[in-house]
């Protein structure tokens, strides 16, 4: 079983990395560009578990450890 | 007293820090491997700048799970002085000992430089040889120093004066030309709710003697060397 956790910087949090990104970008000739905001995505292989358990093991290893809930927030999806 | 200086794989300033307890300040130290279980018998702590563990995942992130941290954790609790110095900082707000988190500095640029720091708070061991509001001289050298907290964790921390040193100009007054990193309200350390934990960005064990440019890291180590034997006094 495989999940996919995806953490960013929360809404509040200024993203000083997305924003040097989004520059960067206006400046290659897409001034479309508003905002970037940059994260981090883990695949999180696990030993035989059921999509509702995997789910729950691994928003409890994003909420303890891939992310930092003072800063960030996650996303997790549980692939079959 | 005897100081223990914590060396995780990746600290760089652990030398630093163990040449400052000893030298400057001629006090007994003993740099302890991050792997060991206990803290020698020492009466203050000192989490070193550095990276360690290679700032894998976050900064800080992976020293919480060290051996020598329960130790620590455990010390603290008892209400023993703990200072985290730069990455030992970062190491001190991810083991949860410390309020907040760091992200990366507004400007991006890693920043080395001598910055005017005020203390703010001189009622915590590390800063109980400091006059109220003075400004030291001390070197920053970091890329992930801006201090966030949510706002009703940052309104707590001011009320209940936990922000121990801010950013300033050198006449000690706070402003955005003043703070090098983006740090909420100028912050360049703070301390726990019990005053005994404090962690700052600045390096005073590199500022400890005039040679290095500036000697007014050296009262930080004084201080508790005060406070430590004060309390021994007591006993």
């Amino acid at each position: 079983m495989k999940a996919r956790v995806y953490v960013t910087l929360k809404p509040s949090v200024f993203d000083p990395q997305g924003r040097v990104v989004a520059d960067a970008l206006v400046t290659l000739g897409y001034p479309d560009v508003t905002d970037v905001r940059q994260g981090k995505f883990f695949e999180v292989e696990l030993a035989d578990a059921d999509p509702a358990t995997a789910k729950a093991r691994v928003t409890e290893m994003a909420d303890k450890l891939l992310a930092n809930p003072v800063i960030e927030s996650y996303r997790v999806e549980v692939l079959q | 007293m005897k100081f223990a200086v914590v060396v995780f794989p990746g600290s760089n300033s652990d030398y630093d820090a163990f040449y400052a307890a000893s030298q400057v300040v001629g006090e007994q130290a003993e740099l302890v491997w991050h792997k060991d279980t206990d803290l020698k018998g020492a009466d203050a702590v000192i989490l070193p700048g550095g990276f360690a563990h290679g700032d894998y995942l976050r900064t800080g992130a992976i020293a919480r799970f060290s051996p020598i941290m329960a130790a620590v954790k455990a010390f603290a609790d008892r209400g023993g002085p703990v200072l985290g110095i730069c990455n030992g900082f970062q190491v001190l707000l991810e083991a949860g000992l410390l309020p907040g988190a760091m992200v990366r500095n507004d400007r991006i640029k890693f920043v080395s430089k001598m910055v005017p720091v005020r203390v703010d708070q001189t009622d915590t061991p590390f800063t109980a040889a400091c006059a109220s509001q003075q400004v030291l001289m001390l070197p920053i050298a970091h890329g992930e120093g801006n201090y966030y907290a949510p706002p009703d964790q940052l309104a707590e921390l001011e009320a209940n004066r936990q922000v121990v040193f801010r950013y300033t100009n050198a006449a000690g007054d706070v402003g955005a030309d003043s703070n090098p990193n983006g740090s909420l309200n100028s912050i360049a350390g703070i301390c726990n709710r019990a005053r005994n934990v404090v962690g700052l960005m600045p390096h005073p064990e590199r500022a400890s003697e005039l040679p290095l440019g500036s000697a007014d890291g050296r009262v930080v180590l004084a201080s508790v060397v005060k406070a430590v034997e004060g309390a021994l006094r007591h006993a």
